[in-house]
């Protein structure tokens, strides 16, 4: 956005100040999460810096808060449930998610508008009431408080995503490529695995990593559909926060938006992998 | 001339089938096909997630309870007028020792007298001290002197009416409820007193802060919009970073570091206090009230707001602008002009997306809203977890249901459900 | 492709195999959390699980929501919990609501060394035929010493904001706050409860309370106290007297408490009804609630044995060496102007009023 040679002075000046609050807001949104890292690594219990580490003296700084994650047998529990119960309800979402989609994109799809709504409500319908709902009626059933409960509940949950992920991969998928397979003799499915399957495959794994952070990080659902011996990491946090105890909650925070941003590096080369596939390049 | 009327040959397939037949079955097998792709998540989010809310729904108005504990009382009760002004006679306090006494033995009498409670205070313990009571209670002769002599509420007419009026196997009382009203024990409809008036209180904070959001992430996140739709492709790949490490961050981890931020004690009074801009004693108390859902969740959810309003951003051409100014326009009257109208479809998107994301949140609202900056959602929760007055918990969640579902149509009216990208 | 993902499919259904396949028992048990949790995994869990291996011993700390929430795992039909350790109230009223187990105490629970039964032993605190009595603790205030240039030196002070400025913590609650409103406002002590029977004498103490309701932090778990004070977040709180005494004597913390006003309460465990290992909780419950072991919990936290063979066992404190009977509630120094909790009345009017104190919470 460069400025152009004709900008008068207060155009300059405007620039300059607009560059300035957009600064800001980045600044807004970045702190904050920035600021755990340092945290985590406070010697006293506190959720704030002492003076001793703001003058940057090393005995202000430990990593006890990350030993007492590791070795804590509550925590342990936790990071086990979530990984379990995010991976099978990733499985789920996203193998359902799919075959959905694949569906949805046919041209002649029935009342495609109504159902693509249901399909996508668990997103829309605000989280408190999925997890009353879900709490009422999995009671009755003798599904709440079980892993099954949590597993189905999320893969409820997750399923938009993966649907919404995929239907905008097949978009703008070429039909005619799999025209062609045909005119060349391969069967449906053969092309199906061939053709469709890999060109799709970007927009799946988008889906099912959406899938997966959607169930990793949920808390509201877990609190209500499950119990103690389901409690994930998440669920260990917000009762952490809520005690406000020690910074063990900082050290947990930490790892998680290491996870983030790897995650984050994962989609960015999926999605250039996506274009250099379809012959885009960015200029 | 014989045979003038030609008839229109039926067009056929190879197999002799005629076209229009064959083109029929053969779209019916293809959307055959894609309904039965679509099928098994259908059913799965039928039985996992609709079916559980239509649960919850029937909830917010089923009493069955009563039937339950009651049967007796409630037959002897369907004789009884409502507006009469003498008690029941013994033939309902024979029927009411009966059910006591077979209720007290199975311990589940006190969840009826907890269900009445919410139609009238002292229910609850006058259950209880009568449960406590009647075991020792030898079948009696006058029944109703033996509960009048247990309690004195038996004696009186509110009670009785109150039983009456909940008698039956559905009740509109906890949707009364959930908008601060009461049927008053004359049959009529009327606001509750004003110390237990909270609901429509707590509905209008919920619209009210979540409109304060909703304006501030437009506010904060059209500049960066803006910013990143106009700089070069590589420069707002890098920038988008900054937008979507937030996005992707679990939630309970932005939460947890607004709170070592807005404590009293915390990073942003320190500072401000180390500049010498405010006393020691006199710090900010931006947390456990308002002020801290509102800057909370203003930044959870400025990302819902800059990326549907990049998108769109992103499609004006910049063209447009400079062809206006070529006309003459002021750089402000070219923004204002021509460039503002062709985003305000982007703003609607974010800002539905926004406002039905705030009025239905839960987690930031609960760590740093204190008790005056809590949402409907809270108030659901505390009804299904703790008071366990599950009744008015489904009312209370269907309205809300209710209200996202008018939203919703109206994002869909303004960007197409069909429409919904994710980054 | 595929190869890999059989692999992890494969290691993905053997962990989850192994973890059915650990075949040691594991015992939810739910208590308050903080110094109180690990008070009694000092002196009775880890002592049992040293004595049963085998045996795991697992902490819930949800005991402040333990009413309601067995409540509903009842109603869900999915007792996942063990044992509750729970205030008197609740324990009424669970008991009432066939949620909990009928203890046979002289058969169930061991008599005192010198014979006498456990009836006799524990005497008037067993005032429910479920509750198992362990302790007596009040709740009472806590203020930071350094900040007051006059320390208060009674619970009214904590509705003086003109003399003690300042936010104060109040436990999320009721009781004892509608009771300390009353005996603030002018009410004697012995009068409170009958004060507090009438619409008018409620109203009174809701009217009291308003009158600090904005300088007040609300807390929900035994822990947030303490911390609040010593974050120098309030100046002066209610809190448990034994986080007190943790906060003050172990961890040196610059609060001072007042013994004016404590609340005297009776804490134990009950029995969830369904509990997945009766047996073993039984088991459990003998051993933890015997003299020896209701003595030696004195030794970690300042809470009164409720048996009456364990008080003249109550020594010094493990770590620090210093005598626990001047710090307990129950002792004679601090029992003038100490409020006795009717366990009976607020178990039969704490719903009405929880969902009464939740509507004033929320006004703003």
């Amino acid at each position: 956005m460069a400025l152009p040679i004709h900008a008068t002075l207060f155009e300059r000046i405007w620039h300059y100040c607009f560059l300035t609050i957009c600064v800001a807001i980045f600044a807004f949104l970045i702190f904050p999460i920035l600021i755990i890292l340092p945290l985590s690594f406070n010697a006293q219990p506190f959720f704030s810096f002492t003076s001793e580490m703001l003058h940057l003296q090393p005995d202000a700084f430990t990593t006890k808060w990350y030993h007492e994650f590791f070795t804590s047998l509550n925590w342990q529990g936790a990071v086990k449930n979530s990984f379990i119960i995010a991976f099978f309800s990733t499985i789920i979402s996203t193998f359902l998610g799919t075959l959905a989609a694949l569906g949805l994109s046919r041209p002649d799809f029935p009342f495609k508008t109504t159902i693509m709504g249901l399909l996508i409500s668990p997103m829309v319908v605000p989280l408190i009431i999925s997890a009353a709902g879900m709490f009422f009626f999995y009671s009755r059933i003798g599904l709440q408080g079980t892993h099954i409960g949590v597993i189905l509940a999320h893969a409820a949950l997750a399923t938009p995503f993966v649907v919404i992920t995929v239907t905008a991969t097949l978009t703008g998928f070429d039909h005619s490529l799999t025209r062609a397979a045909a005119s060349l003799g391969s069967s449906p499915t053969n092309t199906f695995f061939k053709v469709t399957v890999p060109l799709i495959i970007p927009g799946v794994i988008s889906g099912g990593l959406f899938a997966f952070i959607t169930s990793f990080d949920e808390v509201v659902v877990v609190l209500f559909v499950g119990s103690y011996n389901q409690r994930t990491i998440p669920w260990q946090m917000f009762s952490g926060i809520r005690e406000q105890i020690s910074p063990t909650i900082m050290a947990v925070a930490t790892i998680l938006i290491m996870i983030s941003v790897a995650l984050l590096v994962f989609l960015e080369l999926m999605r250039r992998r996506t274009e250099r596939l379809r012959g885009i390049t960015p200029h | 001339m014989a045979n003038a009327e030609v008839e229109t040959e039926v067009i056929t397939t190879a197999d002799g089938v005629p076209l229009k037949q064959a083109l029929k079955k053969a779209l019916w097998e293809r959307k055959k096909t894609a309904l039965l792709l679509v099928a098994p998540l259908f059913l799965f989010v039928m039985i996992t997630f609709l079916i559980p809310i239509f649960d919850m729904l029937i909830r917010s108005v089923d009493n069955s309870i009563a039937g339950e504990q009651f049967p007796t009382v409630i037959e002897e009760l369907g004789d009884w007028d409502l507006n009469s002004s003498e008690i029941p006679g013994e033939e309902t306090f024979q029927a009411l020792v009966k059910d006591f006494k077979a209720g007290a033995k199975a311990k589940t009498i006190s969840r009826l007298g907890r269900r009445l409670n919410y139609e009238m205070s002292g229910m609850s313990g006058l259950f209880r001290k009568t449960a406590r009571k009647i075991k020792k209670l030898e079948p009696p002769e006058n029944a109703t002197e033996a509960m009048i002599a247990i309690d004195k509420k038996w004696g009186k007419i509110e009670t009785w009416r109150v039983i009456k009026r909940e008698s039956g196997r559905y009740t509109s009382s906890y949707y009364l409820s959930s908008l601060d009203a009461e049927k008053k024990s004359d049959g009529s409809f009327g606001m509750k007193s004003e110390d237990r008036r909270v609901y429509m209180n707590l509905f209008w904070r919920t619209i009210r802060l979540s409109f304060t959001i909703t304006f501030l992430t437009i506010l904060l996140g059209y500049p960066i919009a803006y910013l990143l739709s106009t700089v070069k492709t590589k420069t707002s790949n890098m920038l988008i970073i900054l937008v979507l490490l937030p996005f992707w961050t679990s939630l309970l981890v932005r939460t947890s570091s607004w709170i070592a931020l807005l404590q009293k004690e915390g990073v942003i009074n320190d500072i401000l206090v180390g500049v010498g801009l405010l006393s020691d004693d006199n710090r900010l108390a931006m947390i456990h009230n308002e002020t801290g859902t509102i800057v909370a969740m203003t930044h959870i959810l400025l990302p819902f707001m800059v990326l549907p309003l990049f998108s769109v951003m992103k499609t004006i051409p910049p063209s447009w602008v400079r062809a206006a100014r070529s006309m003459g326009a002021t750089p402000f009257t070219a923004f204002v002009r021509v460039y503002l109208p062709n985003t305000v479809a982007g703003i609607g998107a974010g800002g539905i997306l926004v406002f039905i994301l705030a009025i239905g949140y839960y987690i930031t609202p609960a760590l740093v809203g204190g008790t005056t900056g809590t949402l409907i959602s809270n108030f659901i929760a505390y009804h299904v977890s703790t008071s366990l007055n599950w009744g008015l918990a489904a009312a209370l969640g269907t309205i809300l249901l209710l209200l996202v579902l008018a939203l919703y149509i109206l994002y869909d009216k303004v960007v197409g459900i069909n429409n919904m990208k994710l980054g | 492709m595929n190869k890999i993902f059989k692999q992890t499919l494969l290691a993905a259904v053997a962990s989850t195999v192994v973890v059915a396949a650990q075949a040691e028992t594991t015992m939810i048990i739910v208590s308050w959390g903080g110094a109180y949790t690990k008070s009694q995994q000092r002196a009775y869990h880890q002592p049992y699980m040293d004595a049963n291996p085998g045996i795991i011993i697992v902490n819930d700390d949800s005991s402040s929501e333990g009413a309601s929430k067995l409540r509903a795992q009842v109603e869900a039909g999915n007792v996942t919990w063990d044992l509750l350790d729970a205030e008197a109230p609740n324990a009424i009223t669970l008991c009432d609501e066939g949620l909990v187990e009928e203890i046979n105490f002289d058969e169930d629970l061991a008599p005192a060394p010198d014979g006498t039964s456990a009836t006799e032993d524990f005497g008037k605190s067993l005032i429910s035929d479920c509750f198992i009595p362990q302790i007596a603790y009040s709740t009472t205030l806590g203020y930071r010493s350094d900040i007051y240039d006059v320390a208060p030196t009674k619970m009214a002070d904590v509705f003086d904001l003109k003399n003690f400025p300042g936010k104060r913590s109040l436990e999320k609650r009721p009781d004892p706050n509608l009771e300390w409103a009353l005996i603030a406002d002018g009410v004697d002590p012995k009068d409170v409860y009958k004060v507090l029977d009438t619409p008018e004498g409620v109203d009174r103490a809701f009217a009291k309370l308003d009158t600090i309701k904005d300088q007040v932090v609300w807390w929900t778990k035994g822990s947030q106290p303490m911390q609040l004070l010593a974050d120098g977040e309030v100046a002066f709180g209610s809190a448990y007297n034994g986080r007190l005494f943790e906060a003050i004597e172990v961890n040196k913390q610059p609060i001072k408490m007042l013994w004016d006003g404590q609340a005297l309460q009776l804490d134990g465990w009950v029995v969830p009804k369904g509990a997945p290992n009766k047996a073993e909780v039984m088991k459990y419950l003998r051993f933890a609630t015997d003299t020896q072991r209701l003595a030696d919990q004195a030794k970690y936290i300042s809470y009164g044995p409720l048996r009456a063979s364990s008080a003249p066992m109550v020594g010094k404190h493990a770590d620090l060496g210093i005598d626990m009977a001047p710090h307990m509630p129950t002792a004679p120094e601090n029992m003038a102007g100490a409020i006795f909790y009717d366990f009976e009345w607020w178990a039969d009017n704490k719903d009405d009023l929880a969902e009464r104190f939740e509507s004033w919470l929320a006004k703003n």
